[in-house]
């Protein structure tokens, strides 16, 4: 039977990358605390990965991991002290291990930086090892059961076996009947049971053995595999083999019978010591084929293992199921209804379809958070970070994590690690202050970043938060007025100014530094939170911390709207950037900038958006006072959007509107009505852009 | 059917040792550690176990002494599956009342080899 071993490849990965992740995670606690269970788990999650590598026949993670192996299994047997010195070896090797895996996941070759590694772990295993050491590597690559040497040894004649098996031999699940069959396998066996110890059939214990054995095997097979046969209860028998001299026929120049007697011993001796000679030869010759047909099978299997996977909680699956069935429920009772329906049925009907509007509701809500995983799978890769880079920027520096286990799309978390990798490493370089600083100004313990995460309503909230120099409101104002951003002299609240640092250009380090200073600044981890729909909102004291709090949507698939109508057509305004809404007919719209229409309310002059002159909506022309004002705001920025109705308010499910017909600035995607229409989602920032852009070309079109 | 529990906090091994068993008839039962193995063996009875040594919450020589202790396993076969090919492991695999072992790396061949040796 052939087993094609690819197909567990995609397993085999991801749980490796798991392993990675969690001893990662466990060397980082070992630094804290020598916890004996802590060496456990990160030996297990080794272990594993050996395992399995050998296995699938990637040979050099398996070597690699053996030696690392080696080193744990010193460490949790108490031999080897836990220094930081091998903290750092390990977690260098974690990162290595990363880098290899995701090469042969990628069909790629591994390129032999491991190799340096797996040196100094031999150098440091050698130092004080035992020599047991040597022989490990081979002995792990030892094929298993052992291979058949047919070609020596075959001048035997015949062995002569006894088994006196210890009385338990049963109660260890090893049955002398099965023995017997597989040496029938290798030769002619006649057996002779002993049956003398076996007491009366009163003092007889059922469960013990009392038989022993006479055997003849007329075989042609070395005695190294009839011992094979009785290898897993080697200790709990008395074992004999001996061989039968009776093969003269096939040594036919000897003279003597002692002379015969040993040769045949020497050959037999010489035959066992190449045999263990040449096994491990053997088993690298065979490893050389798996590899190269391992790597072809990932190469082949790529593209359809790169559909990435999901790991989804039992429960959350069966309330799923659960819901289907109250489904199909309601819809049966619903067919049986709509079959002879009159009148009087109605007020079963109008139940009815409540109940299916409730059961897909729930159906929805469950199908979504199938899609959630824990903020802890992008917070986990903060410590290892944040420990690294106080170290090479000589701080000291705890990183405390709160609100893990909060849910969020699993597309969202993908896109929001960097951005938040980023202000972690920005916290770190700029945010903590050097010990230096910290003890002329007399601060208190040690620099502290946070991170949390909770839930708000239909977003999550995440805090990164330090306790360092905090952001000087002034030092920003003088370096936007210096690099034009901002005009010498114009007021803007304290806030604003912070949030400046967000901008595009602007970067306040003095010294670039080598954690920070790489071109890509805030202006980019904001715009990547805002592309997933989010804000970043910054607050700091100076001398007290910095803390930026990131507001995203739980999910990028479904979006609370508002619907609106202008003219005939429908569309959908988020419904979480709507500010108020006001009648057209109660206020003055002013116009400035030549034709630029406004509505001034209180100190700000808010530009109005007119759909109909935005997407070119052919209708009559409304009255100025018919109809309403959404104000809508983005990005900080407010515009009113003149509609003409309101109406309902409903989750809508977000279709891209790129991917079936183009990108359209303005317009952030489409969904489709209940009666079966398309309806377009406004992007308000977009929208926003859009009007403002219109509006230049017709002023220079006046000028 | 020859029914067969298959114990290893893996889920690549677990599943190419399932499939590979499952190929071959077997009837095939898996558990992600010993606790839960336990618990299945428990309510069930099996021809052949193998089990995986290292495990959280319980390993494989813990569950083989558990299992012994079960009337349904006192002679059940159970087959460690071990990448550590030393004496003292192998030894404590048997005090516990392991029948035998397969070394890893294995191949599917080579499993369904060695639990052929143990059934019927």
């Amino acid at each position: 039977m052939e087993i094609d071993l690819s197909q567990f490849h995609a397993v085999f990965f991801e749980e490796s990358f798991e392993g990675l992740d969690v001893m990662e995670q466990e060397l980082l606690n070992l630094e804290e605390d020598t916890d004996l269970e802590n060496v456990n788990t990160i030996f297990r999650a080794a272990h594993s990965i050996k395992g399995g590598s050998a296995t699938f026949g990637f040979n050099q993670v398996a070597e690699f991991t053996h030696v690392m192996e080696t080193l744990l299994d010193e460490m949790r047997e108490g031999k080897r002290e836990i220094t930081r010195e091998i903290i750092d070896l390990l977690l260098k090797s974690v990162d290595c291990l990363r880098g290899m895996l995701n090469k042969l996941q990628d069909g790629d070759d591994v390129n032999n930086d491991y190799v340096e590694l797996v040196d100094y772990f031999n150098q440091l295993l050698s130092n004080e090892s035992s020599d047991d050491k040597q022989n490990t590597p081979n002995q792990n690559s030892e094929e298993p059961l052992s291979v058949s040497n047919k070609d020596d040894d075959n001048s035997n004649g015949g062995y002569s076996i006894k088994f006196v098996p210890e009385n338990y031999i049963l109660q260890t699940g090893n049955e002398p009947v099965r023995m017997f069959k597989e040496l029938e396998g290798l030769g002619t066996l006649t057996v002779k049971a002993d049956l003398t110890k076996v007491p009366n059939f009163v003092e007889l214990d059922p469960e013990l053995c009392f038989v022993s054995w006479d055997m003849q095997l007329d075989s042609q097979e070395s005695e190294a595999d009839i011992r094979a046969v009785f290898e897993w209860v080697d200790d709990d028998c008395l074992l004999e083999v001996k061989q039968l001299n009776n093969s003269s026929s096939n040594e036919s120049e000897k003279t003597s019978d002692n002379a015969k007697a040993t040769v045949s011993e020497i050959n037999s001796e010489a035959s066992t010591q190449t045999k263990a000679q040449t096994e491990p030869l053997v088993a690298d010759s065979k490893k050389l084929v798996p590899i190269k047909k391992e790597k072809e099978a990932v190469k082949s299997t790529n593209k359809s293992t790169s559909s990435a996977s999901i790991r989804v909680g039992i429960d959350k699956v069966d309330t799923l199921i659960d819901l289907v069935g109250e489904l199909v429920i309601t819809q049966s009772m619903l067919g049986e209804l709509g079959e002879n329906f009159d009148v009087s049925k109605l007020e079963q009907l109008v139940a009815g379809l409540r109940e299916l509007e409730s059961n897909t509701r729930e159906l929805q809500e469950s199908v979504m958070r199938i899609r959630m995983l824990p903020i802890g799978f992008v917070f986990n890769r903060m410590p290892r970070m944040v420990r690294d880079l106080s170290a090479q920027l000589g701080k000291n520096i705890d990183l405390i994590i709160k609100g893990e286990d909060t849910e969020l799309d699993k597309t969202v978390m993908e896109q929001i690690g960097d951005p938040l990798t980023h202000l972690v490493r920005n916290a770190i370089d700029h945010g903590i202050e050097s010990n230096q600083q910290r003890a002329d100004n007399n601060k208190q313990g040690v620099g502290k970043i946070t991170l949390d995460a909770y839930h708000q309503g239909g977003n999550i909230i995440i805090e990164i938060e330090d306790n360092g120099g905090g952001i000087n409101p002034d030092i920003i104002y003088a370096k936007a007025v210096e690099k034009g951003l901002i005009e010498e002299g114009v007021e803007i609240p304290e806030e604003q100014i912070i949030g400046l640092i967000m901008e595009p250009g602007f970067s306040t380090a003095e010294v670039v530094s080598d954690v920070s200073g790489r071109g890509v600044g805030l202006d980019v981890v904001k715009r990547n939170i805002n592309n997933l729909g989010g804000s970043v909102d910054i607050s700091s004291v100076v001398g007290r911390g910095t803390k930026f709090t990131i507001r995203l949507p739980l999910t990028l698939a479904i979006l609370d709207g508002q619907l609106i109508r202008c003219a005939n057509e429908i569309y959908v305004i988020p419904l979480a950037s709507i500010v108020e809404s006001i009648p057209l007919a109660g206020i003055k719209l002013t116009k400035i900038a030549g034709n630029m229409p406004v509505y001034k309310n209180g100190n700000e002059y808010i530009p109005i958006v007119d759909l109909r002159d935005e997407f070119d909506i052919k209708t009559e022309k409304q009255s100025t006072n018919e109809g309403l004002i959404a104000i809508v705001e983005g990005e900080n920025r407010k515009i009113a959007i003149k509609i003409d109705e309101l109406l309902g308010q409903q989750q809508v499910v977000i279709k891209s509107l790129e991917s079936h017909y183009k990108c359209i600035q303005g317009v952030s995607g489409a969904t489709i009505l209940g009666d079966g229409r398309v309806s377009l989602i406004l992007d308000i920032v977009g929208l926003s852009r859009r009007s403002a852009d219109r509006a230049t070309a017709v002023r220079e079109k006046v000028a | 059917m020859t029914r067969i529990l298959a114990v290893d906090d893996s889920a690549s091994m677990r599943q190419m040792v399932t499939f590979t068993l499952k190929s071959a008839g077997f009837e095939v039962v898996d558990a992600e550690d010993g606790v839960k193995a336990l618990a299945i063996a428990k309510n069930s009875k099996f021809d052949v176990v193998v089990t995986d040594v290292n495990m959280p919450n319980m390993d494989g020589i813990t569950l083989c002494s558990e299992l012994r202790k079960l009337p349904n396993f006192k002679f059940t076969p159970i087959l460690m599956l071990t990448t550590e090919s030393s004496a003292d492991k192998k030894q404590a695999g048997r005090a516990a009342g392991a029948t035998g072992w397969i070394v890893k790396p294995f191949n599917p061949e080579q499993l369904l080899a060695t639990v052929k040796k143990v059934v019927g």
